[in-house]
């Protein structure tokens, strides 16, 4: 399933990563080339093996419910680019 | 032409934990802003995620009660998208193996009809923070308290065909959430938010194109947002225009649903099974302790006062709307020993209290105690009905115990017969006239006027001469 240069972008774009217009066409090779490499893996017969999720075969522990954390928001806001009142200041974002 | 209207809900519950779903923070409403997001909520480098047990034993508990599968194994996945409100730029949440699988509740239809409504899944997740976009010199400010906290996303079958499906539908829901403790279900505090997927098709055609619709916080917006939705959607069709598939916002005050963005692009989650969380797997010894203290359901309940205390389904589906007031009901009942009584003040003075001072039944300052201690004076003669209101009025202002207002206030009916019969021959002696038309009457006008000589009567005993005896006194002395 090969992948063009718009597939590239639209990828690059909801990942958030600055692809150049020049890295196109090698990413896409290189995408291309690692989906050839699961599709191959399509022909393996599966039949009866359940669907792995995790590569460890343990279940998850849970956790007692109880508030453990305690309130260190001026530490975390020592490193924060802006704040204000409490909140974290971030470019605007409208809906 | 007819149109078909279809409807499915998707419903976020705020499970009622103490702390976050993956971390040890709290979760308590209305602190102060970010006191309560610590490294994990915060998506800070190298944290880890761990699972609450309580958000599970309460997905437990919702499968339990709404009959569903409980899936054994589930696990959780990473939704990608970027939004401030999102440190992590993930959302952990559960797509291919949700924690509960297929059930269904059934709901009351306007016709008195049941209807079952299928619940498709409901999946553990967690909440994102707050953005706030007032007032910050162009810039969004970030509270991420609500972060991290557990929501059990419920979403149903596009098995709705009105506005008013959707409602009973969303209300059952919250009417469940609540009876099992999972959830406060306060949707002014958003712990309980409904989201509306509405299309409209000519009956027997494929699903038409949905829209999505957002930001609402009440069952009475729900039921108008769709209906505005639908008009609109069928003015779409029959002018020859197509619906988008979109997340529209309702706006309350205009009582309109707005375009919020294209979902074409938004919708490419890149969901994939999160590298930090195990498969949770369920045994049955857990299941079984989980499930071993449901309580009594909605619909058992409301079937059992039908049955046991003889109230008409309607009565006893408004006496079951709540587990709180079920349980006060059933504690009036209790103490006074009479189930009509209990149900009328319930539903009718306590209720037209409660609303008009805006409290919860939880908050009433009549205890059901109090309640039924007045209703035991009710029946057994020593106060009317009429004066009960008095009391009901006093002790809701603090003034103490039926008993104590009714002998701090000589409230006390008068059921001596030499008393009555006293004020009887005042008022037939003050009233000349009226006696002399009333003994010229015929039978039945003689019922009518009867009225204007108990009514005297009852004043001249300020309320709390025996009616009866009043009834009876005069109808043996005007002949």
């Amino acid at each position: 399933m090969p992948l063009d240069r718009s597939d590239v972008e639209k990828i690059a774009h909801l990942a958030r990563l600055a692809v150049s217009e020049s890295e196109l066409d090698a990413v896409a090779g290189d995408l291309s080339n690692i989906l050839d490499l699961v599709e191959q893996m399509d022909s393996a017969d599966t039949v009866g093996v359940t669907p792995m999720a995790h590569p460890l075969h343990m279940a998850q522990r849970l956790r007692e419910d109880r508030v453990t954390e305690t309130d260190q928001r001026e530490r975390f806001q020592s490193i924060a680019p802006a704040t204000e009142n409490g909140l974290y200041l971030v470019p605007q974002v409208i809906e | 032409m007819v149109w078909e209207t279809v409807i499915g809900l998707e419903i976020h519950a705020q499970l009622a934990t103490r702390s976050k779903i993956f971390s040890g923070a709290s979760t308590a409403f209305g602190a102060a802003p970010n006191t309560q997001a610590c490294n994990v909520d915060l998506g800070m480098p190298g944290v880890l995620p761990v699972l609450n047990r309580e958000a599970v034993r309460m997905a437990i508990r919702f499968s339990a009660a709404i009959d569903a599968e409980l899936a054994r194994r589930s696990v959780f996945a990473r939704k990608n998208y970027f939004y401030p409100d999102l440190p992590k730029g993930y959302q952990i949440s559960q797509l291919e193996l949700p924690i509960v699988g297929p059930g269904e509740v059934q709901i009351l239809l306007d016709d008195g009809e049941t209807r079952a409504v299928g619940v498709t899944r409901a999946h553990l997740e967690e909440d994102a923070g707050k953005s706030l976009h007032e007032d910050f010199h162009g810039l969004t400010g970030v509270d991420l308290n609500r972060a991290g906290t557990p929501l059990l996303e419920i979403v149903s079958e596009p098995d709705m065909r009105s506005a008013r499906e959707a409602v009973a539908y969303a209300r059952k829901i919250h009417q469940i959430v609540q009876y099992i403790g999972i959830c406060d279900g306060n949707m002014q505090e958003g712990s309980f938010r409904v989201d509306a997927n509405v299309s409209v098709r000519h009956p027997g055609e494929e699903l038409g194109t949905r829209a999505e619709l957002k930001n609402i916080n009440s069952f009475r917006f729900l039921e108008r947002a769709i209906n505005f939705e639908v008009e609109r959607q069928i003015e779409l069709l029959e002018a020859g225009g197509e619906v988008v598939q979109e997340t529209r916002l309702y706006d309350a005050d205009r009582d309109e649903t707005r375009s919020m963005r294209s979902k074409e692009e938004a919708n490419d989650y890149r969901y994939f099974p999160d590298p930090d969380l195990l498969p949770v797997e369920l045994d049955e010894v857990f299941i079984a302790e989980v499930t071993a203290d449901m309580p009594e359901l909605p619909d058992a309940r409301r079937s059992r006062f039908n049955q046991v205390y003889g109230l008409k389904p309607v009565d006893a589906a408004t006496l079951t709307v709540s587990r709180p007031l079920a349980d006060y009901f059933e504690r009036v009942v209790e103490v006074s020993g009479d189930t009509r009584l209990a149900a009328t003040w319930v539903m009718g003075e306590l209720s037209g209290a409660l609303n008009r001072d805006g409290l919860e039944i939880t908050a009433a300052s009549v205890t059901a105690e109090m309640l039924g201690g007045m209703l035991r004076r009710i029946a057994d003669g020593t106060i009317s009905g009429k004066l009960a209101k008095q009391v009901f009025e006093a002790m809701w202002q603090g003034g103490g115990s039926a008993d104590e207002i009714i002998e701090a206030r000589g409230l006390k009916q008068i059921t001596n017969t030499g008393a009555i019969e006293k004020l009887v021959d005042e008022v037939i002696d003050a009233n000349p006239r009226q006696v002399e038309s009333f003994r010229q009457a015929d039978e039945k006008k003689q019922a009518k006027m009867l009225g204007f000589f108990v009514g005297q009567v009852m004043k001249a005993s300020r309320g709390k001469a025996n009616p009866q005896q009043v009834n009876q006194l005069l109808r043996i002395k005007l002949v």
